[in-house]
């Protein structure tokens, strides 16, 4: 069988190449672009007057929009080409032989950068505890994988800046170490599922070396892409949301509500917890959350209890891991998404 | 005749991968049985780290991502050379 039609892939590395410097200037071009034209459509075009309500939102909704998209492609490309470089099996070597401690800070950093999909949970907690990554060093990376998103973190910093989308990464780690370290010193390793114990774990073939620059390009490019069809009309929603309240509500009139009141934090988190959406799903409601006056500790707490204690990973982990253990492992992370988002509202 | 495995428990990226591997095998017209392996304790025989995983007559070729089309036309010609 010599016949088959086995499409080339090699060939087109130079065509790829080509392409992703042509995306690059093109990016930067329409990145230069989008404001002037955002004021051109709404105050020239529509010929709405410059300050009035209808004008700014139009304006603000025409420049956030391709903005956003661009933001967007351009991280998710960048974090995904980051992302080839690391695989869970090169985490797990790198995690082997760690501490408590110093273990729990290298897999909360490691859970942003190693590709990771809430279904592999399982997998990838039978792998770590096997190889003898102690269990609260592998909560850690359990819990900043899915917390620290790669699309909030792109939408985040889009819509406000890179302050708060690095306060929204430091939240994470600092979510998912102290978390792991309290889980850990437990010792809780009875309340794992017993045939977990008697599994073999041999180590498998680690390919992120292996790639060729072609290989992860395409990887990134696919990412964005998928990543792209899935968020958009979320995205879209939620600027619009942001446009239509931009100017028109007092922007502290719902703050005694959603702001710095000591039961708005927990409140929120409360009803996250249920809600199970990607990160783009939530965005519309955290926007709606901040342009109405939420204190930014509330909206990050909020989002970080949507994207990081989902309803199907729980249930997946189940079968690993004993109710008992299940139960703290929802409670202790709330409770540090609750006291994180306290922080923030006590510091900003 | 081949035999392609898919390892996940169900979630999304697992049932466009058994798709896909559907797809890429009816492309190439081979007969191939393919069967879905949702146990843990099975999955972690083909040591993974990360699902869906692809197995191709008991050869892991790729785990933790949804392989293209074309790339699984290529794994499973190359099983083909190899059986």
């Amino acid at each position: 069988m010599t016949t088959l039609p086995v499409p080339s892939v090699k060939s087109d590395a130079h065509r790829n190449y080509l392409l992703v410097l042509l995306s690059m200037v093109l990016w930067i071009f329409a990145y230069s672009v989008i404001q002037p034209f955002a004021n051109w459509a709404a105050y020239r075009a529509l010929n709405l007057p410059q300050g009035s309500h209808l004008g700014d939102a139009i304006s603000f909704f025409l420049y956030d929009v391709p903005k956003i998209f661009l933001l967007l492609s351009g991280m998710i490309f960048l974090i995904t080409i980051l992302r080839t470089f690391f695989s869970p099996e090169r985490t797990r070597q790198l995690l082997g032989g760690k501490r408590q401690g110093i273990g729990n800070v290298l897999a909360g950093m490691l859970g942003i950068v190693t590709p990771f999909c809430s279904c592999s949970a399982v997998p990838l907690f039978i792998g770590f505890v096997e190889s003898g990554i102690p269990l609260g060093v592998t909560f850690s990376f359990l819990i900043a994988a899915p917390v620290i998103n790669e699309v909030a973190l792109a939408l985040l910093f889009g819509m406000y800046g890179w302050k708060i989308a690095g306060l929204y990464v430091v939240s994470g780690l600092i979510i998912s170490i102290v978390a792991g370290l309290i889980i850990g010193s437990l010792h809780l390793e009875s309340w794992v599922e017993d045939f977990v114990w008697k599994m073999v774990y041999r180590a498998a073939e680690d390919d992120s070396g292996k790639l060729t620059w072609n290989d992860r390009i395409l990887r990134a490019g696919e990412a964005v892409r998928e990543i792209v069809v899935k968020v958009w009309l979320y995205v879209i929603i939620g600027i619009g949301i942001g446009a239509a309240i931009h100017g028109y509500v007092p922007v502290d009139a719902l703050t005694g509500l959603m702001g710095k009141t000591w039961w708005s934090v927990p409140l929120v988190v409360l009803m996250a917890l249920p809600l199970y959406s990607n990160a783009a799903g939530m965005f519309p409601i955290m926007v709606a959350l901040i342009e109405k006056g939420a204190a930014l500790g509330t909206a990050l707490a909020f989002m970080m209890a949507v994207v990081g204690v989902s309803l199907p990973e729980t249930v997946l982990l189940r079968r690993v891991l004993k109710p008992k253990l299940i139960a703290l492992f929802i409670g202790v992370v709330t409770l540090s998404i609750i006291i994180t988002g306290y922080l923030f509202n006590i510091i900003l | 005749m081949l035999t392609i495995k898919i390892l996940g428990s169900g979630c999304e990226n697992c049932k466009r991968l058994a798709y896909l591997a559907e797809r890429a095998r009816n492309h190439l017209g081979l007969e191939a049985q393919i069967v879905k392996v949702t146990e843990y304790p099975e999955i972690m025989k083909y040591n993974i780290l990360s699902t869906p995983g692809l197995v191709i007559n008991e050869k892991l070729v790729s785990a933790g991502r949804v392989p293209s089309e074309s790339e699984i036309v290529t794994f499973l010609a190359e099983a083909v050379e190899r059986a």
